[in-house]
């Protein structure tokens, strides 16, 4: 303030610039927004290794290990892809129900309960021991997305219908999704007594690159698997569907002014239930993949491992864009793999929040822009 | 212009005791633009000073500025003959300059006399409020500002409200109280209200600065005015008592404004819209529409007169399938669309310009294109098998763009940018360019400066020649006199009666008639009284 009153004065006797914040009134160009998203991770990884050195360590052998444990050798990038496998899935769920500003809080109940669908088809014998992959893994699929629609379908319809806070209800949804599969582990699937099921038969699992390490050599002890192409794929259709669809114009319409969405003779609560629903089934094509590529049997703690939460960060931070969210479900990855690398807990979780509130806070550069003002100039 | 570069020559270092606020040079920029580019303004005691200019013309810039919200880049303010920089409102109030925005800043939880204390220093701690009730209703009273002190906000009326703001001010011991498009929220009978309270506050000495755009407002109510174009003053404290409608105008837009519209004679077609007998409920759910009938033939454009609140609103929704009726009938082209969605009217032809642009009309972060396609995107060519083919769309917007004279950089530029007369001619153009049977337009030309109003009306005229039937309700009677074939009057979800216009200036008779209809006398009652008056 006090510049302020000094600028009424016809000259002013100070520092030779000053910095002025001001709202900005037309849209930045294109490239702003990733530049912006670039420049508050190097921040945060500035403020990241300020830390690490307060805590005796070094930043830069820090940061080289964390680089090394995630994208260091093509062994550890495929661990990252493995991990970010199940994230880009979630956060595509999130996206689509987000961009229809449906708070769907529940990715993580719909993924265990794709893990459930998925595993309830490989375990009950439905299929002869004999039935090759390329039916059980398709139906494993039906599976899982049918029970992670299913989890959409009920705080969906009751948003629809009866205006139940969907964020409430799919938050309690993933209490019950988790008593539902213990349930399971416990007592109907339990293999000898121990909480997890019996492992699956190899055609319930996803082929890994690894499978192929006979005729390419190179492929040999890499673990990601059919999923990651899977999520590529789901994202390019998500992406397809929002921005060149005529369902993805609704959702969009809704999601920026369901007044404006009703006067267009849009039907709203039918979008409702099918959006959460779509979300549910992506977030249990998750859970479906995670099973049958990583675990290969149903257990909770691997399955309910809090990919549906970092699937809400993700989304938001890729802007709910399907495409963004590759690149940043992958960041995610190394983050969480990398982060074990170094200490289990603790440094590496706190690197991840620094992360998140600079992408968050940086935001507020999309709406002001900051103004060099020169001694003398008029502002 | 000449006053205002005479003024920069010699800035006058002291002030001139006469007046009771003076401005000299006041210089305000933003990105892009110069808001005030060396304004002069001066208000003198007791006096009703206009502050009039379109849109953007940086009138509220320069008000801001006196209140303190702003600070200006160059230029001196005297208040009372002493020159005065102010860092912040408080400053400002405590010079004696109050300002009552556009948007009020109240507290709904709370009661009147609550928010007309908030952020002042006394009482300290205990609110002893029933003492606190009785200074602001007597304080009221004196000013024609009547509100319950103890009510709590989010219960009253955007009028009731107006008040709250204004005692907030008077409570405050303001001298000098800006008034930034007071009208702009209020019904006529509240705008009348608002105007003996203006008079009552003259008439203690004090002085009122009222921002408006509307010139009928500034006759009625200014001693002077002063006229903004573009950032620039073009007319200095002129007596209102001395001055023309027309020459105002051409002050405020910079050339002739035809107040006559140029409506050629029309022979309307058959029937397009038959509303009979309808019933149906407000939000509140309270009887909103009590068994009303109109019709609209095609080429003509029948106008709906009413104060606000007496079931326009409604009936708008229930023609285009957004509202549920109770009772009766809507047919259009002889087909029942009663309590059908609003698809099944949009296929059929019904366009519909409402009344809330931003709420209703457009998706503020979508672009131009994603707006304009909002009515076609269901069709062939923009539809392709469920998909959006957007090369087509984004030639469509750019056609609508030229067309229509849309102000943006580009097509996929999001709406939320645009201005409000820009806005505007975005939903026309969708709902024009498909050609409808049926137009239902409400309030198209709120909240628009000269030049944009201009622009809706001749649209409306042009699908009028075009044969599409219209129905058009607005507030400003004026309007609808130059711009219909018929008028209905609306009172209380009831038609009061019809009156035609010909195609010679209304006579006062009939704004007469009209003015009776909308306070709730049916049109038979109004002739019948004049029969016994003449006798």
């Amino acid at each position: 303030m006090p510049e302020m009153k000094s600028s009424l004065k016809p000259m002013s006797r100070r520092s030779p610039f000053r910095l002025r914040l001001e709202p900005r009134l037309n849209e930045p160009p294109r490239w702003y927004p990733i530049a912006l998203s670039f420049g508050a991770i190097v921040v945060a990884l500035i403020i990241g290794g300020i830390v690490i050195a307060f805590a005796g360590g070094d930043p830069f052998r820090s940061y080289a290990h964390i680089a090394r444990a995630s994208f260091g050798s093509i062994g550890v990038l495929s661990d990252t892809l493995v991990k970010a496998t199940p994230i880009l899935l979630t956060s595509l769920a999130c996206s689509i129900a987000f961009r229809m500003k449906l708070w769907n809080i529940g990715a993580e109940g719909q993924f265990i309960m794709g893990a459930f669908g998925a595993s309830a088809v490989a375990l009950i014998p439905i299929f002869p021991p004999e039935t090759p992959a390329w039916i059980v893994l398709p139906v494993m699929m039906l599976g899982g997305m049918a029970g992670g629609a299913l989890w959409g379908f009920i705080p969906g319809f009751l948003k629809a219908k009866l205006k139940v806070n969907e964020i409430i209800s799919s938050l309690m949804m993933n209490y019950i999704a988790i008593a539902w599969i213990n349930y399971f582990i416990f007592a109907v699937w339990s293999e000898g007594g121990f909480q997890m099921s019996r492992m699956f038969t190899d055609n319930a699992w996803f082929p890994r690159l690894l499978d192929y390490a006979k005729t390419v050599p190179f492929f040999r002890g890499l673990t990601t698997h059919a999923g990651l192409l899977l999520g590529v794929v789901a994202a390019l259709i998500i992406w397809l569907i929002i921005y060149r669809s005529r369902w993805g114009y609704e959702i969009r319409l809704i999601g920026d002014n369901p007044n404006a969405a009703q006067y267009t003779g849009i039907n709203i609560t039918r979008n409702t239930v099918l959006v959460m629903m779509l979300s549910g089934a992506l977030a249990g094509l998750g859970g479906m993949s995670e099973v049958a590529g990583v675990v290969h049997r149903l257990q909770t703690s691997p399955v309910a491992a809090g990919y549906g939460f970092t699937g809400i960060i993700v989304a938001w931070l890729s802007k709910l864009n399907p495409l963004a969210a590759i690149l940043v479900s992958i960041l995610f990855g190394a983050l969480i793999l990398a982060g074990r690398e170094i200490q289990p807990s603790g440094i590496p979780k706190m690197i991840q929040g620094i992360i998140l509130v600079c992408l968050i806070a940086s935001d507020f550069l999309m709406r002001y822009k900051l103004r060099i003002i020169r001694a003398g100039e008029e502002a | 212009m000449n006053t205002t570069q005479q003024s920069n020559v010699t800035p006058s270092v002291q002030g001139d005791a006469h007046f009771l606020v003076e401005m000299h040079g006041i210089v305000k920029r933003f990105p892009g633009l110069i808001a005030n580019d060396h304004v002069d303004f001066n208000v003198k005691p007791g006096e009703i000073h206009a502050l009039l200019g379109e849109n953007g013309a940086g009138k509220s810039t320069l008000m801001n500025v006196l209140a303190g919200l702003y600070q200006p880049e160059a230029g001196i303010i005297h208040v009372k003959g002493k020159p005065v920089t102010f860092s912040s409102p408080r400053d400002a109030i405590e010079a004696g300059i109050g300002m009552v925005h556009q948007h009020f800043m109240l507290v709904p939880s709370q009661t009147v006399t609550e928010n007309i204390l908030l952020g002042l220093d006394k009482p300290r701690f205990r609110l002893n409020l029933r003492e606190y009730d009785r200074v602001i209703a007597e304080l009221g009273e004196r000013f024609g500002l009547i509100v319950d002190p103890r009510a709590k906000v989010w219960q009253l009326s955007v009028g009731e409200q107006q008040r709250i703001e204004i005692l907030k001010m008077l409570y405050r011991g303001t001298d000098i109280l800006i008034m930034d498009e007071p009208t702009a929220v209020l019904a006529p009978q509240e705008i009348d209200d608002l105007f003996k309270t203006l008079r009552a506050m003259v008439a203690e000495g004090k002085s009122i600065i009222f921002i408006s755009h509307k010139l009928q407002e500034v006759m009625a109510i200014a001693d002077r005015v002063t006229v903004l174009r573009k950032g620039k003053i073009t007319a200095a404290g002129l007596d209102a008592h001395q001055t023309t409608r027309q020459e105002l105008a051409k002050q405020m837009v910079g050339r002739e404004v035809l107040f006559h519209l140029d409506k050629k004679p029309n022979e309307p077609g058959q029937v397009v819209l038959s509303v009979k007998d309808i019933c149906a409920e407000n939000d509140k759910g309270l009887r909103a529409l009590k068994g009303l009938s109109l019709d609209v033939r095609a080429g003509e454009i029948v106008g709906l007169a009413g104060v606000a609140g007496n079931g326009q609103r409604e009936l708008a929704q229930v023609i285009t399938g957004m509202r549920k009726c109770n009772g009766g009938q809507v047919t259009l082209n002889g087909e029942t669309i009663t309590n059908h969605s609003a698809l099944f009217g949009i296929l059929r032809g019904v366009a519909y310009v409402p009344e809330d642009r931003t709420h209703v009309g457009t998706a503020p972060n979508l672009s131009v294109t994603d707006n304009v396609i909002m009515k076609q995107y269901r069709n062939s060519p923009i539809d392709r098998h469920g998909f959006l083919n957007m090369p087509v769309a984004t030639k469509f917007a750019n056609k609508l763009k030229d067309e229509y004279d849309i102000i943006v950089p580009t097509v996929e530029t999001p709406v939320r940018l645009l201005s409000g007369g820009n806005l505007q001619r975005v939903i026309l153009a969708r709902e024009i360019s498909g050609h409808p049977s049926l137009l239902v337009a409400v309030q198209p030309t709120r909240g628009l400066d000269v030049g944009a109003i201009e622009g809706v009306h001749r649209l409306l005229l042009d699908q009028r020649e075009s044969g599409a039937a219209i129905l058009l309700m607005s507030e400003e009677l004026e309007e609808l006199l130059s711009l219909s074939d018929r008028v209905f009057v609306i009172y209380e979800g009831l038609i009061m009666g019809e009156v035609k216009i010909g195609q010679a200036e209304p006579t006062y008779e009939l704004i007469e008639t009209i003015g009776q209809m909308m306070t709730g006398t049916p049109l038979a009652q109004v002739r019948i009284g004049e029969v016994e008056k003449n006798a």
